[in-house]
């Protein structure tokens, strides 16, 4: 399988409140709650860090879940945020802004 | 040599809600009087106006005003368009103008439009609530249709004055957030008083069995508050702007849960 990056959509708004996490697209005003496991690869969408060492670093240590069908969902889940317009995903590392990296961008508390 | 054309006399007048004066000019003796009556208790004496507006009125066509708001902008022109007018707006000379019939309904709606897009770069909105004053202190009441904000406006004892039933005016000062009243009514259909106060808590209206407040998750009453805010503009950096706003005012104010029964009782809750 080829390895995926994310990086998170810079025409996005988003703040952690109390551990949840919210998105307000841009475009459209839509805006998306995420569930912890979106929240953990929106945090780690870093551009340059492939997804297999998201899920085996971030994903597998919090749930009981075997990695293989852990990758399997969070691929899944990758490709609809990024269908939303929250992630961008690449084969590729994705060069991101320097605003974009800094991982406390929209933090509300 | 006769003359070629009659000077058309030029009528104004400034409607200023939130503190925010907005002169409108027209040609329309009969149009004036309409606004004047419209907006009573929010035409302003002031020879300062933040943005001027010139209406050109068209002759009665089968425009829609349930169509849906389209509000762009470009090149540093906002335009504001439904089925019943369409209008301009430069912030940058705080001119603009507006084509519409003659009705009070359209420039209701390009007021309210305008006030959005000055309020989101200042951290402030208009929001669907009810909103009044007592003690001091202002009070929001957010719900959608049939939530209960006209009913606990209808409900407010005599020492309560009443913001509006249907659209709240939030502005950020240095102090804290204030509320104002604003002419934009609901289905009690009176007009609010134009006084302010600062902002001392939002609820979140539900009708049940008791009267009582509820503390609500910060996530949820950012949510909450999202959903009730009155927004219209196909603008990445200003929705970016209300968005981190929203979680900006729920920091800073109270926002809890109101359940009540429809009765005055629920006012002993309040202030």
């Amino acid at each position: 399988m080829n390895k995926l990056y994310m990086a998170r959509n810079p025409r996005v708004a988003a703040r952690s409140l109390d551990g949840e996490m919210m998105i307000m697209s841009g475009r459209d005003s839509t805006l998306f709650t995420l569930n912890r496991t979106a929240t953990i690869l929106w945090q780690a969408a870093d551009g340059a860090t492939p997804l297999d060492e998201i899920v085996e670093m971030r994903i597998c240590p919090e749930f009981d879940v075997e990695p293989s069908q852990a990758l399997q969902d969070a691929e899944t889940l990758a490709r609809e945020l990024a269908t939303h317009e929250i992630l961008q995903i690449s084969e590729e590392p994705i060069a991101q802004p320097v605003s974009q990296t800094d991982s406390s961008a929209g933090e509300a508390r | 040599m006769p003359e070629l054309s009659t000077a058309v006399e030029r009528l104004s007048l400034v409607i200023e809600i939130g503190g925010m004066p907005v002169r409108v000019h027209t040609t329309d003796p009969g149009f004036l009087t309409m606004l004047q009556d419209r907006y009573a208790g929010f035409v302003s004496s002031s020879e300062r106006a933040e943005i001027e507006f010139d209406v050109d009125l068209t002759p009665p066509r089968g425009a829609d005003p349930d169509a849906d708001v389209r509000v762009t902008h470009q090149k540093g022109r906002w335009s504001l368009e439904r089925g019943d007018f369409r209008a301009e707006w430069e912030p940058a000379s705080r001119t603009g103008w507006i084509r519409q019939t003659a009705n009070p309904y359209s420039i209701d709606a390009v007021l309210r439009i305008v006030h959005t897009l000055v309020l989101a770069r200042q951290g402030g909105f208009l929001m669907h609530s009810a909103s009044a004053i007592r003690n001091g202190k202002a009070f929001l009441f957010a719900g959608v249709s049939e939530a209960g904000k006209t009913t606990i406006s209808r409900l407010a004892p005599p020492d309560v004055t009443l913001l509006t039933d249907e659209i709240s005016y939030v502005r950020k000062q240095e102090t804290g957030y204030v509320a104002f009243g604003t002419p934009f009514t609901g289905e009690l259909a009176k007009l609010g008083e134009n006084v302010s106060a600062p902002l001392a808590a939002l609820y979140l209206l539900a009708k049940g069995a008791e009267n009582r407040i509820d503390p609500i998750p910060p996530g949820e009453a950012a949510r909450s508050l999202l959903a009730n805010l009155l927004f219209f503009a196909e603008d990445e950096e200003l929705v970016q702007a209300t968005f981190h706003s929203a979680f900006e005012f729920v920091s800073r104010v109270p926002v809890a849960r109101l359940t009540f029964v429809p009765d005055a009782r629920v006012w002993e809750l309040i202030g």
